[in-house]
C-alpha cells in the first residue's frame, strides 16, 4: 500500500481558534501522543454487553495502559472511543459516530471510512449518533474541519480491525491460513477453494479472536476503493426529507414549557429593575424572573426569562416586557466610531509584530509604491435553526439537549454556575441547523439551564432570530493599510500591513479570528514584510466564524497581490504564482505549514479549467483567487457580468482543490458549493454594525443571504494526491471573495477595498 | 383563548385553549407537536415554515391559525403518501442529496412542490424565481434546482 503524505501537524494554530488548540494541547499531553506514535498505539477494546451481540469492537485513541485505564473511569490516560462497530450476527453493521453533526456531513463520511477497511456494502451499514461521554469517546467536537484529518487513520484501523478479526475467524474454520483468506462486501473468500462465508455468520466467532496489533493491520490501496470518492447521501435524510424531529429546536419533552431570555441590546448591561408582576400576568406566561450571569465572555450574560406554555405566548410576553438597564458596564462602542479611527491609527506607524528582511529599504528602493486600504465588516453566523437548547433539571441532575458543536465545552460553565457537580450535567447531542463556528460557544445553552435550574419542568429556550443577529459571537471586521513595492522588472519587493487588531478585554489577547501574521500573506516569495498592529480593546463579543481569519484576511491579500500584479502591467495568474516560489514544503510540521507545490498546481489547474485570459466581452471580467486554510488548498476563478448600473452577476465560479482525496463526493462538493454561494453572500450585502454598543440588523430584511436567483454555475475540480485527506467545512471560501471582487475589477476597472461591495455601489442580483 | 378546527394531512384536529392570533406554524409546532415544519425568521423572510393552504405553499409563521380555521393544511409530515411512497420531490432531495444541515430543507421542499403542482416542468428561471423567497444558509441552491428538475420528470406535479 501507498503510504499517505502528511503536510501538517494536527495542531495548524493559524487557523484554529486559540481555545482549541490550548485545548488540544493539554488533551495530548495527557495523551502523550504525536501522530506517529499516536498509530502505533491505538487500541482496540472488544465490548460486551450491546444489544444485537456479534463483534463489537470500541477503538482508541491512546496508548495501551489507557485502555485498562477506561475501566477505572481514570481521566488522566483515559481511552478515548472515536467509534464503535457492531457486526450482528444477522450482518447488519452498526456503526457509532462521536462528533456533533451541524451540516458538515461528518455523521456520514466518518462512518464510510470505517466501512470502506471492514469491506462491507453501504446498505449494510446503519450509523447510530453516540452518546456525548469525555470519558469514553475523549473529544467531540465540530470545529476547524479537523474531523477528517484526526480521525482518518483511527477510522481506517477499526475497518481494518474488524475486517482482519473475520478474516482470521474464517480461517480458523477452514483450517487454513489468513493469508488464503480474502475479505469482499461482508463475505470472506477462501481464494484456494471460492467458499465463502458471510460477516454474519463469522460475527460470533469473529468476536473470539485477539484483536490484532495496530502495526501489522494492512489498509486497503486507494485504487481498490470502493465506497471512498463516491457520491454518497447524508445517512440522516430519510428523517430530514419526512419532517421526522432531528434538530435541537425540535426537542420534545413531557410537559415541556417555553422560555425566552431578554439581555441588555447593548452587550454586557445589567437589569436594573424590570415590570415582572405585569409580564407574569399575561396569558400563559408561567413565570418571569431576572438572571444575574457573570457576564464573563461565552457564559451567562445577564437578562430576564419569561417562560411560559408556548413559544409564542413567551415571544409575546417578551414584547409586553419593559426593562430598564444599567449600562455602566456595557459596551458603548460604534462600528462607525471605529472606522475613523482606523484610517487615522493606520496611518501611523506602530511597532512591527513582524518583519522580515528590511521593508524600510524595500521602500526607499522601490521603482512603484502603492498604497491601499482595505476594510471588511462584522458578519453574524446566522444559522437558519436561532440558538435553542432544552434543559430539564430534576433529581438533582441538569439534562440538556443541545445542537452545539461543542458539547463538552458545557458542563464547565454551567457547573460552576449553577453550583452543580461537573458529572450531574448530562449532554445529548441533536442535530444543529447549521454551525460555521456559532455553536462553538455555549451561552445560549448556558441560559437554558440556568432558566430550567429555577423551574419546576423541561423547558425549552428559543431565541427568535432578532435575539440571534442581536447577541451572536461576531466575525470581527478589519482594516489594513498596505504599502506594496515593485522593483523596475516589476517583482513584488515588499509589503507592509498596518493594521488594526481588535483585542478582547478581559484577556489582552487578538479577538478570535482577529490576530494577523505574515504567514496569512501567503506569498512566500516576498522579500520584505512588516507587519504593525495597533491594538485597540473591544467589547463587542467576537467568535469564529467559517475559516476564522483566513475568511476575512484572504480577500484584503488575494485583492491586494492582483492590485500589485496590476500595477506591475503584468498577468494576475503569472504574478500570483510567482510569489510561491519554486514548488517546495515550507514549515513542514509546523502552524506555518505551506507546501507551494500544492498552491502553484491547484492555481495552475484552476486558470487551465477556467480558461483564464480568455478574451472577455464588455463588462464582463474573470478573477482569481488562491488561499490555503484549514489544511486545504483551494484556487478560484469567478467570473462576472456588471451591467451599467453596476449590477454584478457572478456567472460561474471555478474552483480547483487539492485536499488529499475526497472522502464523499457528495458531501464534500456540497461543501465547496456552500461555501462559494456563502462567500458571494458576504460580498453581497452583509454588515453588522452597531452603535451605542448594540447591534442595528435584526433580520434578513437587514442582513441579506443569498437567494437562489443569485448562485451562479459552480465546477469544482478536485486535484487527487497522496496526501492524507483533509476537511472541506472552510477551505472554499476564504479565496471565493477576492475572486469575485477581482473580477468586478477585470469587469469594471474599479477596485473594491471594502466590503460587502454595496458600500462601494455594486450590487448583487 | 379559542377552539380551532383545521384539516392536517388529511386528519381533522381540534386545538383547544388557542390564542387565535397564534401563527399557523406555533400551533403546529406547540400545540399538535408537529416539528417537521421550522421557525427561521418568523417575519415571512426566510421560507423555513412554508406549508400548504389548500394546495398552495404560504409562510405559517406569519398566518395566524384563526384565518385558516376549517381549512387544508399540508406539512412536510404530509408530504408523502406514506413512509414507503415518498413525493417525488422527496425522492429527488434524497437522489441529489440536497441537505447540508437541513433545516430549510422542509420549507424548500413544501415550497418546490407547490411549484411543480402548477408548473409541472419549470426552467431554471422559474425555478429560481418561485424558490426566490426560500432561504438556504448552507448554499445548496445548485442541488435544489437540479432537485426539482428530477421531481418533475418523475411526475412530480402530481
Ligand atoms: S420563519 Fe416563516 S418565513 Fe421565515
Ligand atoms: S441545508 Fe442548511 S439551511 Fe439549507
Amino acid at each position: 500500500m501507498k503510504k499517505d503524505l502528511y503536510d501538517y501537524e494536527l495542531i495548524p494554530d493559524v487557523d484554529m481558534p486559540a481555545e482549541f488548540v490550548q485545548r488540544i494541547k493539554d488533551y495530548d499531553d495527557l495523551e502523550d501522543t504525536t501522530l506517529d506514535t499516536n498509530m502505533a498505539r491505538r487500541q482496540f477494546l472488544k465490548l460486551s454487553g450491546i444489544a444485537g451481540g456479534g463483534l463489537v469492537l470500541a477503538f482508541a485513541m491512546g496508548g495501551a495502559p489507557r485502555a485498562e485505564a477506561a475501566h477505572h473511569g481514570n481521566k488522566k490516560g483515559a481511552a478515548a472511543l472515536n467509534a464503535y462497530v457492531q457486526i450482528k450476527p444477522d450482518g447488519k453493521v452498526v456503526i457509532a459516530a462521536k462528533n456533533p453533526e451541524v451540516g458538515q456531513g461528518v455523521k456520514t463520511f466518518l462512518p464510510m471510512i470505517i466501512a470502506e477497511e471492514l469491506e462491507v456494502p453501504w446498505e449494510s451499514v446503519s450509523v447510530i449518533q453516540s452518546d456525548i461521554d469525555e470519558k469514553r469517546y475523549g473529544r467531540q467536537s465540530a470545529g476547524g474541519s479537523q474531523s477528517t484529518p484526526r480521525n482518518w487513520t483511527p477510522m481506517r484501523e477499526a475497518g481494518a480491525t474488524a475486517r482482519t478479526m473475520l478474516v482470521n475467524a474464517a480461517a480458523e474454520k477452514w483450517g487454513v491460513s489468513a493469508s488464503k483468506c480474502k475479505a469482499e462486501q461482508g463475505q470472506v473468500i477462501n481464494t484456494s477453494n471460492g467458499k465463502k462465508l458471510s460477516y454474519a455468520e463469522l460475527a460470533d466467532a469473529a468476536a473470539e479472536q485477539a484483536i490484532p496489533d495496530a502495526k501489522i493491520l494492512s489498509f486497503k490501496d486507494r485504487k481498490d476503493f470502493k465506497l471512498l470518492g463516491k457520491f454518497i447521501g447524508g445517512v440522516d435524510n430519510h428523517a430530514l426529507v419526512t419532517g421526522q424531529p432531528l434538530f435541537g429546536i425540535d426537542t420534545q419533552l413531557p410537559g415541556m414549557l417555553h422560555a425566552v431570555y431578554v439581555k441588555c441590546p447593548a452587550f454586557y448591561g445589567k437589569v436594573k429593575r424590570a415590570n415582572l408582576d405585569e409580564v407574569k400576568n399575561l396569558p400563559g406566561v408561567i413565570d418571569a424572573f431576572i438572571i444575574e450571569g457573570n457576564s464573563v465572555d461565552g457564559e451567562l450574560s445577564p437578562g430576564v426569562a419569561i417562560v411560559a406554555k408556548t413559544t409564542y405566548q413567551a415571544f409575546l410576553a417578551e414584547k409586553a416586557l419593559q426593562v430598564s438597564w444599567d449600562k455602566s458596564d456595557a459596551s458603548n462602542e460604534s462600528w462607525g466610531d471605529f472606522k475613523e479611527m482606523a484610517k487615522d491609527l493606520t496611518s501611523k506607524s506602530a511597532p512591527a509584530t513582524e518583519e522580515s528582511g528590511d521593508m524600510a529599504k524595500a521602500i526607499s528602493q522601490a521603482d512603484k509604491v502603492v498604497d491601499s486600504f482595505y476594510t471588511y465588516p462584522f458578519l453574524s453566523h446566522s444559522n437558519l435553526e436561532p440558538q435553542n437548547c432544552a434543559a430539564w433539571f430534576r433529581n438533582g441532575k441538569m439534562e440538556i439537549y443541545a445542537p452545539t458543536q461543542t458539547p463538552q465545552g458545557i458542563a464547565g460553565p454551567v457547573s460552576k454556575i449553577l453550583g452543580l457537580k461537573q458529572e450531574d450535567v448530562v449532554i445529548t447531542q441533536v442535530r444543529g441547523g447549521g454551525g460555521f463556528g456559532r455553536r462553538l460557544i455555549n451561552d445560549w445553552v448556558t441560559e437554558a439551564a440556568a432558566i430550567a435550574h429555577k423551574v419546576d419542568a423541561p423547558v425549552k429556550l428559543t431565541w427568535n432570530r432578532e435575539a440571534d443577529m442581536a447577541h451572536d459571537f461576531y466575525r470581527v471586521g478589519g482594516f489594513h493599510n498596505l504599502k506594496g513595492t515593485l522593483d523596475k522588472k516589476g517583482k513584488l519587493t515588499g509589503l507592509q500591513d498596518r493594521t488594526l487588531v481588535f483585542t478582547n478585554k478581559s484577556n489582552g489577547r487578538p479577538v478570535r479570528g482577529g490576530g494577523i501574521r505574515g504567514g496569512n500573506i501567503q506569498a512566500p516569495e516576498i522579500p520584505n514584510v512588516r507587519i504593525e498592529a495597533h491594538e485597540i480593546p473591544l467589547t463587542i463579543p467576537c467568535g469564529w466564524w467559517r475559516a476564522p481569519t483566513s475568511c476575512s484576511v484572504a480577500w484584503v491579500f488575494q485583492s491586494f497581490i492582483h492590485e500589485m500584479a496590476e500595477a506591475a502591467g503584468r498577468d494576475h495568474l503569472e504574478f500570483l504564482i510567482e510569489q510561491f516560489g519554486e514548488p517546495r514544503h515550507l514549515g513542514k510540521q509546523t502552524a506555518r505549514d505551506f507546501n507551494t507545490e500544492r498552491a502553484i498546481n491547484v492555481t495552475k489547474d484552476v486558470a487551465e479549467k477556467a480558461n483564464w485570459g480568455r478574451k472577455m466581452k464588455k463588462g464582463q471580467g474573470q478573477g482569481l483567487s488562491f488561499y490555503n486554510s484549514h489544511l486545504g488548498y483551494f484556487a478560484e476563478v469567478a467570473e462576472v457580468t456588471v451591467d451599467s448600473s453596476n449590477r454584478v452577476k457572478v456567472d460561474h465560479v471555478v474552483a480547483s482543490c487539492d485536499v488529499g482525496m475526497l472522502l464523499n463526493k457528495s458531501g464534500g462538493e456540497n461543501q465547496v458549493e456552500g461555501s462559494i454561494i456563502d462567500a458571494i453572500s458576504t460580498v453581497a450585502g452583509q454588515e453588522i454594525t452597531f452603535e451605542e454598543g448594540a447591534v442595528r440588523e435584526s433580520n434578513f430584511d437587514e442582513y441579506p443571504l443569498l437567494r437562489m436567483p443569485s448562485q451562479p454555475k459552480i465546477d469544482i475540480h478536485w486535484l487527487t494526491t497522496d496526501y492524507a485527506p483533509t476537511g472541506l467545512g472552510e477551505p472554499a471560501f476564504p479565496p471565493a471573495v477576492a475572486a469575485v471582487t477581482n473580477a468586478i475589477y477585470n469587469a469594471t476597472g474599479k477596485r473594491i477595498h471594502t466590503m460587502p461591495i454595496s458600500k462601494e455601489g455594486f450590487e448583487i442580483v | 383563548m379559542a377552539t380551532i378546527q383545521i384539516r392536517v394531512n388529511g386528519t381533522n384536529r381540534q386545538i383547544d385553549d388557542i390564542d387565535p392570533t397564534t401563527p399557523l406554524l406555533w400551533a403546529l409546532r406547540d400545540h399538535l407537536g408537529m416539528v417537521g415544519t421550522k421557525f427561521g425568521c418568523g417575519k415571512g423572510l426566510c421560507g423555513a415554515c412554508t406549508v400548504h393552504l389548500n394546495g398552495t405553499a404560504i409562510r405559517s409563521c406569519s398566518t395566524p391559525v384563526s384565518a385558516i380555521e376549517g381549512q387544508m393544511i399540508t406539512t412536510i409530515e404530509g408530504l408523502a403518501k406514506d413512509t414507503e411512497n415518498l413525493h417525488p420531490i422527496q425522492e429527488a432531495w434524497m437522489e441529489h442529496d440536497v441537505p447540508q444541515c437541513g433545516y430549510c430543507q422542509a420549507g424548500q421542499m413544501m415550497n418546490a412542490s407547490a411549484l411543480l403542482a402548477v408548473n409541472p416542468k419549470p426552467s431554471d428561471q422559474d425555478i429560481d424565481n418561485a424558490m426566490a423567497g426560500n432561504i438556504c444558509r448552507c448554499g445548496t441552491y445548485k442541488r435544489i434546482r437540479k432537485a426539482i428538475h428530477t421531481a418533475a420528470e418523475n411526475g412530480g406535479a402530481r
